[in-house]
């Protein structure tokens, strides 16, 4: 047990100690990796311990993303009215705008926002019982419902052009490469901190009544669960894991416009936990890291295959390793493992064992 | 007991697995990116290349737009190149693609400008790529060429504007409609920026030159059923309909208001993002009679313009078109390369010293850099497309117009902003 | 009154495009349960097809282009009932059991299908003219009909038409039917299903290719095409429920007419927020959609 607590940690060191050996380019993009990590360790949550398939997470990392640009953008107008405002012709700052002036409130509200809309949306939907493709629908119709809104209301969001150009955060000039750093480590060690909380949830008896909701929710209600409440509350903190990654996006990056959150990227957060692995938390964190390490490399050298490429990995993945690459490892020791045994017990018949 | 080893082994193996993957992807490329760098300093000091990035969508729903801008900006190296280089270098090109994802063009550009040390970046076309491309040139210093027609309001010292500004293309367009063409207007418009401050400006001009607004729609990106658009154009009866659209949506509003009985004879559309590509998409035959407002046209009559359509025609094959950003792009190139000749060096201070007045005869007509917002003097010329795809110049402006990007010449325009 | 008249004429017209696009998802997951991503693909390669056949026309036989259009219609739907006969051989009969996997797997073949389409056709839009005979409309009372849109509403009146004789009144629709009904019966009773999944998925893809060929008379043409249609046919379907026909037909007609309704009276961008939130709103109330099939199965 000792051995693996040391390898999370040896993993997580890693990533800490990045900025000693990564150039400044290549950490800024690990940490914007890192930022989708967080929101995969959320779907992989809703997905592979609760089998909830959202296509609409765009949409809560989306808004987390928007209230910290909110904040970044009237810190950095210096009590003007934002510059996108003023062309569209607003006087004064909407009310809602005010409150974003404290940082704290923004954070705050990136996360609270992002999970008041989850649980209203899913304790209906749940209560519904609706389940399975019409979830994943409806998620998708909600993404169209805001990305059209935040389109639309350009006086407020500044449209499809987004909320940009941000210089300090905290009195921090944003372009500084300390400050980058510093960033980059609250990232990880919010990463390391989702993951630890994760691990320790799924591990738990809540854990244990996640993944029989999964397998059939139908035979835990009969037991005399409450499976709405159970998946609302997972569903809820896998929005708030997004927001938060917003946050951290969106000090990363300097960006956030309405083709982040729209359905697009909302499936290829999902593509990021299938390539890892859908069962598994550290299989999720890894995927996110791979898939856009991929996406960025392919899209370096050579821009016109990576469509192909992604196409073909979401077939393969869903083909051949429906487990993900953490499935891949597995199948392979369990495969090491039976030719041992074999090799042990001659003869006696495995049976496969309920996992 | 058995099981529980087993399990541990896994675990580790798999964390080895990720760690290392994960890892090693990075430190991997970034010892690429050092052995590159240092690659790079070393082909610097013998002084045979300097890159130059160019940062288009070549993937993705943009890519039907910025691809041949790519295209004309190689061939603008190209020629340069031939012609014995710059400053004794040869350019180049570092080519990226943009994805038509926002993020990923700060991100190409910051990868231009910190890994490659690219002299300046041609690049983007929507106002959103400009606008996320933006902070990243600022904080490096480096130096973009932006060469498509946009809303203004902008004017960032490490951007260089070649498309038009508004008053070098919607405001003279206006004032040439209410004189020729009558005086209620109907905007319509995708949503996004461009169209709702194109159409913020146009309203205000309408009340300052007596015109009139009979009408203001949005449609959301990519619509395609312009049925009911088109009752409320038949109800409230415009003299002219302006047209903000984008991309795909042309196609499904001129096919539908064709059918629905409305030809250019009754009602004039002035469209100010249709050129000569996008109509070979819709058909010539749709638009026939309706009206375009650019600074250049295929058609445009000048000996640098033949031998620059006959040029790119030979290279990309017979059945390309040029159009106005084409030609933007085009010249940008060119303009770089004459004020690096004039500063006698690639640094982008100097070079951004030496740009201002710089001129240059574009196939659409002597371009000029203005010193004061880094935007260059455009002739604006208006035409009606013709059924073979072309246009008939209709009106120009004569001689090149001063961009004036916060429209701080118009007394109208003083309550915008 | 007039413009009452022509709003409704132009949501019975929005409602037939609806219903176009949505018929061969009607099938393939309304029958089968099948999550087709690609299908607003297919839809694309059925405007390709009918694009590629006027070129045609226009090289060899220049002075039948009028007629264009009644070769590219059968083209268009067996070139798209062929790629998605492909699809569920190679891809979706592995996928029967895992619908969330197969809505991933179909993804990814709608951006290889995209790919692809961008290598052969290029990336910007290709124009197709209309046949003549169906340019301008008929006047009536100072409104206008355009021809184009009286003929897609008659084009999906007749495809719905052949589709439920081929559902009730052919051997193959039954044996199709009673597969959806009940599977492992039907396989009991001596039908293969498979066969039967196969010819299933090939129809429904063959509809997509239908709705392609007939949208190039009203929008454009391009490899992204596929993307603006997608969500709101599925809308389509599970607003109408699945399993009925009937249901596509209501949902279909029901958006078209709510949407230009919103449309006419707010703005467009308000008319689309507005149906989208109405279909997640309406869903809560009635989970099954409009007009569901009445089982007594759990899930």
């Amino acid at each position: 047990m000792k051995n693996k607590t040391w390898l999370y940690w040896l993993f997580f060191l890693a990533l800490f100690t990045a900025p000693f050996y990564l150039t400044e380019f290549r950490l800024s993009l690990l940490g914007k990796f890192l930022c989708f990590a967080i929101i995969a360790v959320g779907i992989s949550l809703i997905w592979g311990y609760t089998g909830i398939l959202s296509l609409g997470h765009g949409v809560y990392f989306g808004l987390g993303a928007y209230c910290m640009a909110m904040y970044l953008k009237l810190e950095d107008s210096r009590g003007h009215l934002p510059d996108f405002m003023e062309w569209s012709g607003v006087e004064k700052l909407p009310w809602f705008w005010k409150p974003f002036e404290n940082p704290l409130f923004a954070i705050f509200s990136a996360i609270i926002i992002p999970v008041l809309l989850a649980a209203f949306l899913s304790y209906f939907t749940f209560k519904n019982r609706i389940k399975g493709v019409y979830f994943s629908l409806l998620s998708q119709a909600v993404v169209v419902v805001f990305v059209t809104l935040f389109i639309g209301k350009q006086e407020w969001t500044g449209g499809t052009n987004g909320l940009t150009n941000f210089s300090t955060v905290f009195g921090f000039s944003l372009s500084s490469p300390l400050t980058q750093i510093v960033i980059y480590l609250l990232t990880v060690l919010l990463l390391c901190f989702i993951f630890i909380f994760s691990r320790w949830l799924t591990r738990s008896r809540f854990g244990r009544v996640l993944i029989a909701i999964r397998d059939s929710e139908n035979r835990v209600r009969f037991l005399g669960f409450n499976t709405t409440t159970y998946k609302v509350f997972v569903y809820s903190l896998s929005a708030a894991f997004a927001g938060l990654a917003g946050v951290m996006f969106v000090l990363q990056v300097g960006l956030i416009s309405p083709a982040m959150m729209g359905i697009i990227p909302s499936i290829e957060m999902v593509l990021w936990v299938a390539v890892g692995g859908r069962n598994s938390l550290i299989g999720a964190i890894i995927g996110a890291i791979a898939t856009n390490s991929a996406k960025s490399f392919f899209s370096e050298n050579y821009p016109d295959i990576w469509l192909l490429f992604l196409g073909g990995l979401f077939i393969s993945i869903v083909m051949f390793l429906p487990n993900g690459l953490a499935g891949l490892y597995e199948s392979f020791v369990q495969r090491k493992g039976r030719r041992e045994r074999r090799k042990n017990e001659a003869g006696s018949h495995v049976s496969r064992s309920v996992s | 007991m058995k099981v529980q080893k087993r399990k541990i082994f896994r675990t580790l193996s798999l964390f080895l697995c990720g760690t290392v993957l994960a890892l090693s992807g990075c430190a991997a490329s970034s010892a690429v990116d050092e052995v590159k760098e240092e690659k790079k300093e070393s082909a610097e000091d013998s002084g045979e290349t300097v890159k130059v990035g160019i940062l288009h969508s070549l993937s993705g729903t943009m890519a039907i737009s910025e691809v041949s801008l790519r295209d004309a900006e190689l061939m603008a190296i190209e020629e340069i190149n031939e012609a014995g280089g710059l400053l004794g270098k040869k350019i180049e090109p570092v080519i990226e693609d943009g994805a038509s994802d926002w993020p990923t063009f700060a991100e190409k550009a910051k990868k231009l400008l910190q890994k490659d040390k690219v002299a300046t970046i041609f690049g983007g076309w929507t106002s959103a790529s400009r606008k996320a491309m933006l902070p990243v040139v600022e904080q490096n210093n480096g130096l973009l060429w932006y060469p498509v027609q946009y809303e203004g309001m902008e004017s960032s010292p490490n951007i260089f504007y070649t498309g038009a500004t508004t008053n070098q293309q919607i405001i003279p367009a206006v004032s040439w409609l209410l004189e020729n063409r009558g005086k209620k207007f109907f905007l319509l418009g995708s949503d996004y920026v461009f169209p709702r401050t194109a159409n913020k400006i146009i309203k205000a001009q309408l009340k300052a030159e007596g015109g009139e607004l009979a009408g203001e729609e949005y449609t959301p990106l990519g619509h395609t059923d312009y049925s009911t658009i088109i009752s409320k154009i038949k109800e409230v009866k415009p003299d002219v309909v302006f047209n903000t659209l984008n991309g795909d949506s042309n196609v499904a509003f001129f096919k539908q208001l064709k059918d629905s009985g409305i030809t250019a004879k009754d009602l004039t559309v002035m469209s100010v993002s249709i050129a000569e590509e996008e109509i070979r998409g819709i058909g010539g035959d749709v638009l026939a009679g309706h009206l375009a407002v650019w600074n250049y046209f295929q058609t445009t009559d000048t000996p640098e313009n033949k031998a620059f359509v006959e040029k790119y025609k030979k290279k990309y094959g017979e059945d390309r078109v040029t159009d106005d950003p084409i030609e933007a792009a085009y010249f940008a190139v060119h303009l770089w390369a004459e004020a690096v000749k004039k500063a006698g060096s690639f640094d982008v201070d100097k070079v951004k010293k030496a740009a201002g007045g710089i001129e240059y005869k574009a196939p659409g007509g002597t371009v000029k850099i203005d010193g004061e917002t880094q935007h260059t003097w455009k002739i604006v010329r208006i035409g009606e497309i013709q059924p073979n795809g072309q246009f008939k110049e209709l009106w120009n402006s004569g001689e090149a117009i001063k961009p004036d990007p916060y429209l701080k010449s118009y007394p109208w325009a003083k309550n915008l902003n | 009154m007039s413009i009452l008249i022509t709003q409704f004429f132009n949501g019975l017209s929005l409602g037939s495009v609806m219903l176009l696009i949505a018929l061969g998802l009607a099938i393939t997951f309304g029958l089968m349960g099948v999550i087709n991503m690609a299908h607003g693909e297919l839809i694309m390669v059925g405007a390709y097809m009918t694009y590629v056949i006027q070129q045609m026309f226009a090289k060899y036989l220049p002075s039948s282009i009028d007629y264009y259009y009644f070769l590219a219609i059968p083209v268009a739907f067996f070139v798209s009932a062929f790629i998605g006969w492909g699809l569920e051989k190679w891809l979706i009969q592995y996928l029967y059991h895992r619908p969330l996997d197969s809505l991933l797997a179909t993804w990814g073949v709608s951006l290889i299908l995209q790919q692809i389409a961008r290598s052969i056709f290029g990336a910007p839009n290709v124009a197709v003219l209309p046949p003549s005979w169906l340019e301008g409309g008929v006047n009536f009372a100072g409104i206008v009909f355009p021809y184009k849109r009286l003929f897609i509403l008659l084009f999906v009146l007749v495809c719905m038409l052949i589709l439920y004789f081929y559902l009730n009144k052919t051997p193959a629709g039954r044996r199709m039917r009673a597969v959806t009904l009940n599977r492992d019966m039907a396989s009991c009773l001596g039908i293969s299903s498979r066969k039967v999944d196969a010819y299933a998925f090939a129809i429904g893809s063959g509809f997509a290719g239908l709705a392609g060929c007939a949208l190039t008379l009203l929008g454009p043409i391009g490899p992204t095409i596929g993307t603006y249609y997608i969500v709101d046919a599925f809308m389509v379907v599970i607003l109408g429920g699945v399993g009925k026909l009937i249901g596509t037909i209501f949902g279909a007609f029901g958006i078209g007419l709510v949407s230009t309704l919103t449309e006419y009276s707010t703005s467009t961008t308000m008319a689309k927020v507005v149906i989208f939130a109405m279909i997640i709103a309406f869903l809560q109330w009635k989970p099954s959609g409009l007009v569901s099939v009445k089982t007594r199965s759990l899930d």
